[in-house]
């Protein structure tokens, strides 16, 4: 028998439990029609702001030993001018990733997204290199919970808070999130960090800080996904260093219902999909697991 | 087996060529990047500034790679204006390559986008017969025709350059004298790289004629290998499934020729 590698994350059905993460390759609709073909659930959008804003100079991605380091700077055309260029999607799951500072940009961005197909939005309350948007607004649980319920007030898809590490503790955001009737959380973002060149002594971001993604933050991911699922009843979409099969079964253990996926196409492109999705049918078949919901959480057992 | 790199490698300006009243080769040593594909880029760090997508440029000495660039912007012209002894960044190399054809080709250039037809003429097979055309606006501005001669010397080969003033060799535009090229003379490829406007006209000639056509794109670059999708074209990403892209998809393309992506990602009409 073919597994099932439908996933449900509370009232939101995806067929296929791996979907692109925000920030990556994001902006074009023809894009994320390429990446759901090549096997992904789901596509996540960039996080969109109500303006157009252009991000940072560059260096703003490089890679590191065990990941990548970016400070993009959250770059991305404006919710309005994404909105009406995916008013003709039919196919594609998109989630619509959406950042501000207060609720009243918030609802103005859910606004200009009615008559589009959009599976969910997620709520950037975690990008670590952006000045009162991201982790600025997760880092404050009060704000959190206050975004949160009004998306939910005006949005008619599901509403996903996306979580990261800051100063307060990130389990008081999800707290929050919840309490502001998210159906869903995304943990997490990147880790705020930074790479200095030894030849010139400078920072190399251009930002200078910014946020460490890839194979270095997996464990960390999967420990913040295996203590909001112990604490909280919600489900919980798992995000950090995924780049096999093998990593994205590591997260559902852990309590994920499905999985994102970023930095991994730097290195083996949008192939990734695909080689997940097979890695978890062929695992499925020989434990004879008929359905990944089957497998959420099993690390628990001990 | 090719090393890319992903993090920034320092190298030291060795030796600056002014090319042109505003054209500069900056030549570093990186055995490595000296004997990339031809059209293949790096990401070129300049520190304190910027980091820009850039074509490698051929050098005649082994283990040495170069840069071309025009001042233009900002950034191009803090990179213009480095002296021997300064340093830079570079990782890569990324992107495909030029797959070069038998036969007689002709490859097109329009300014600093002679820099990866050079490397192609480098590359070339002992059977090609090379036509190059370089467009340049006036005499002052034209660079790289010595170096054409020399790197073929060995082959057939010739050289055209025009000039938009006609103050040196044809008046007017390289599209116009390709436009009369492959009216007379049955060539098996044509490449090029400049000007977007430029190459779209190419194309949609080499297409007409049925004449196999490769061309080397530019978009907003940030990442450079595939994960921040600013360069997105269409479906594809420019600096993963290009830069090099050939005549039957850019026919087919929505924004070839017509669009480019602002730094926001919104889509701006040439």
């Amino acid at each position: 028998m073919t597994p099932d590698l439908s996933v449900s994350i509370g009232p939101i059905k995806f067929g296929r439990p791996a979907m692109l993460a925000s920030g990556i390759l994001g902006i074009s609709l023809e894009v994320f029609n390429r990446i759901y073909r090549s096997g992904a659930g789901a596509v996540v959008s960039k996080s969109l702001s109500k303006e157009p804003w252009e991000g940072y100079p560059n260096p703003t991605i490089v890679g590191i030993k065990g990941g990548y380091l970016n400070a993009v700077g959250l770059s991305n055309p404006g919710a309005p001018y994404f909105a009406n260029m995916i008013k003709s999607n039919k196919d594609v799951p998109i989630i619509v990733s959406l950042v501000g500072s207060i609720e009243d940009e918030f609802e103005f961005m859910v606004q200009q997204f009615e008559g589009c197909n959009v599976a969910a939005y997620e709520l950037n309350l975690s990008c670590p290199h952006v000045e009162k948007v991201g982790l600025e607004v997760g880092d404050d649980p009060k704000l959190v919970t206050k975004i949160v319920s009004r998306v939910k007030s005006v949005a008619k898809a599901p509403v996903i808070g996306k979580v990261g590490l800051g100063t307060t503790n990130y389990l008081d955001t999800v707290k929050a999130a919840i309490d502001g009737g998210a159906d869903a959380i995304t943990a997490i973002n990147t880790l705020r960090a930074m790479g200095i060149d030894v030849e010139t002594q400078r920072p190399i971001l251009s930002h200078k800080i910014g946020g460490l993604s890839g194979p270095a933050i997996k464990p960390v991911a999967v420990r913040c996904v295996y203590e909001i699922t112990s604490k909280y009843d919600i489900p919980v979409i798992g995000c950090g260093g995924v780049s096999t099969w093998e990593d994205a079964l590591e997260f559902i253990f852990a309590g994920a219902s499905a999985i994102q996926v970023g930095s991994a196409i730097g290195d083996g492109w949008i192939d990734v999909f695909g080689n997940i999705n097979d890695g978890i049918a062929n695992y499925m078949k020989k434990k004879e697991y008929s359905k990944i919901s089957e497998m959420v959480g099993l690390a628990k057992r001990f | 087996m090719q090393s890319v790199s992903k993090t920034p490698s320092i190298r030291t300006i060795e030796k600056v060529i002014d090319e042109t009243p505003t054209v500069r080769t900056i030549i570093i040593s990186d055995s490595n990047l000296a004997n990339v594909l031809p059209g293949q880029f790096a990401m070129v760090w300049i520190p304190g500034v910027n980091e820009l997508p850039m074509s490698i440029m051929i050098t005649e000495e082994n283990g040495k790679a170069a840069f071309t660039v025009r001042k233009r912007g900002v950034s191009s012209t803090a990179l213009y204006d480095l002296k021997v002894g300064q340093q830079i960044g570079v990782r890569g190399p990324y992107g495909n390559a030029f797959d070069i054809r038998d036969g007689k080709i002709v490859l097109v250039g329009g300014g600093t986008g002679l820099v990866p037809l050079m490397r192609l003429a480098k590359f070339a097979k002992p059977t090609n017969d090379i036509t190059i055309l370089m467009g340049s606006k006036s005499k002052d501005e034209v660079f790289f025709e010595n170096l054409a001669n020399r790197i073929l010397k060995d082959k057939k080969h010739q050289v055209i350059v025009t000039t938009e003033d006609g103050s040196y060799g044809e008046r007017g535009f390289v599209t116009d004298v390709l436009e009369r090229l492959v009216q007379n003379t049955k060539f098996d490829a044509i490449y090029t790289c400049g000007p977007e406007i430029m190459m779209h006209k190419i194309v949609q000639l080499a297409n007409s004629k049925g004449i196999f056509v490769q061309a080397s794109l530019e978009r907003m670059m940030k990442c450079g290998i595939g994960i921040c999708g600013s360069c997105c074209m269409d479906e594809v990403l420019v600096c993963h499934d290009g830069t090099i892209f050939d005549g039957k998809f850019l026919a087919s393309s929505q924004e070839f020729g017509h669009t480019h992506r602002a730094k926001s990602g919104i889509l701006e009409n040439y």
